[in-house]
């Protein structure tokens, strides 16, 4: 048998058509990601047959933990010039006679995932730097009778934009009385409606089965 | 490994590219890309959460008294979100002044043989209507665009006087995850006319009274 005889060189695979692919998925990859925020609870939202997306923005976020924390969420709205956040801060602070340094605004204006820190302690959360100890005063808005910090932030939220739609975002092991108290506190503040934020689970239920 | 072969000409070393462009080699940027599109692939968030809305009736001003809206006991049906995803329900109405004989619960569950069930029976006319209506649409029968489909049915909804009227209240002890189930079944089943309100003291009591008595698990009894 005639022996094969193979080319000494590795033959050269034009590589490309290839590159090319890869740098457009890459790119659409690149556009359309959002980075998940970290959240300051871990929530495990229940599932429902909601087709519903969430909206962009004009969100007012409630998480509400397992354990019993409250944590607020807003955005900026759709323009980011608008600056609602910082806004709404600055009126939170008068209210409780704390007053925020511009770059403390700047940082809050910035700040990525929800916020569960009392109001008296914002400053010292705010000038904090490292992660770790921000953690650290995440401890959940108070939600007592007594001192009730959430129902301020959501006045004086919607005083700023009246245009924020109110979300429920609460684990599937969150008390029902946690998430009652804080309904309670946005009717009290005229929110009637409100997004429960959850997964989706296809359920469907067939004509026969309601025929039989 | 770009290569650039030079050959020499004679003495004089005259240098001549080779009329072919040089090969520009092109693994490690692939590497780079391949890393880069895992990376990002695994970091995105595809599936982006829902929302589902429930609208809750306006409080009552105190200074404001007003008749408790009346409608059929004949098409009420109270369900109860018990402690440890237990769910209990009753039909008609119960008034307080009937504290000392209250009416038992019964149990029923989460799934599509318990609480789905109950209201699908209760709920079959419009039930029927709605879901004749979706496949009429899918099959192509009724040309109409998203929007409106969803306001037929809401107007079917309006409209419609026969089936059940639920009241969901809750027990101190449910968690969230049941009262998403609960408001979930009642889109599933396309219930007309439910909202959510607070329990009743003697309400409470006949929960109570449900968990203790038979002990179905044994262990559980409050």
């Amino acid at each position: 048998m005639p022996k094969i005889k193979l080319p000494t060189k590795s033959p050269r695979i034009d590589m490309t058509p290839m590159v090319d692919t890869f740098c457009v998925v890459l790119t659409f990859l690149m556009l359309t990601t959002q980075m998940r925020q970290p959240e300051p609870a871990t929530v495990d939202t229940p599932f429902s047959i909601s087709e519903k997306p969430t909206p962009d923005f004009n969100m007012m976020t409630f998480l509400l933990s397992p354990d019993g924390q409250v944590f607020m969420n807003f955005d900026n709205g759709g323009d980011t010039l608008s600056q609602f956040r910082s806004k709404i801060l600055v009126e939170m602070g008068k209210r409780y006679g704390v007053e925020f340094t511009p770059d403390e605004q700047r940082e809050f204006e910035k700040f990525p995932s929800s916020i569960g820190v009392p109001i008296m302690q914002m400053k010292e959360f705010l000038d904090a730097k490292d992660n770790a100890t921000r953690k650290k005063f995440q401890t959940g808005i108070p939600i007592d009778s007594a001192d009730n910090q959430l129902a301020m932030w959501i006045l004086y939220a919607r005083q700023i934009n009246p245009n924020y739609q109110a979300c429920v975002k609460g684990d599937s092991k969150t008390g029902f009385e946690l998430v009652e108290k804080v309904l309670d506190i946005l009717q009290d503040k005229n929110v009637n409606r409100f997004n429960l934020i959850t997964s989706l689970e296809a359920t469907k239920i067939n004509l026969e089965e309601i025929q039989q | 490994m770009a290569e650039i072969i030079q050959e020499e000409k004679g003495k004089g070393g005259k240098r001549k590219a080779k009329k072919h462009p040089p090969h520009i080699d092109m693994t490690p940027m692939v590497d780079l890309m391949c890393l880069l599109i895992t990376f990002f692939m695994l970091t995105t968030a595809f599936s982006k959460s829902k929302i589902m809305e429930i609208i809750l009736p306006e409080k009552l001003q105190e200074n404001q008294p007003q008749d408790a809206p009346r409608i059929a006991a004949a098409r009420t049906m109270n369900i109860i979100l018990g402690p440890d995803s237990r769910l209990f329900w009753y039909p008609g109405t119960v008034k307080e002044e009937q504290f000392n004989a209250l009416p038992p619960l019964y149990e029923t569950d989460y799934s599509a043989d318990g609480m789905r069930k109950l209201l699908l029976d209760r709920n079959r006319t419009l039930a029927r209507r709605i879901a004749e209506f979706r496949a009429e649409v899918i099959s192509g029968k009724i040309v109409i665009n998203q929007d409106s489909v969803q306001s037929s049915i809401s107007q079917m909804k309006k409209v419609d006087d026969t089936g059940p009227i639920v009241l969901i209240k809750a027990y101190k002890k449910a968690n969230y995850g049941n009262f998403v189930d609960i408001l979930d079944e009642m889109n599933i089943c396309g219930i007309a006319r439910y909202t959510f309100m607070k329990i009743a003291w003697y309400e409470e009591r006949m929960v109570e009274a449900a968990i203790s008595s038979p002990p179905p698990s044994g262990s559980s009894a409050n």
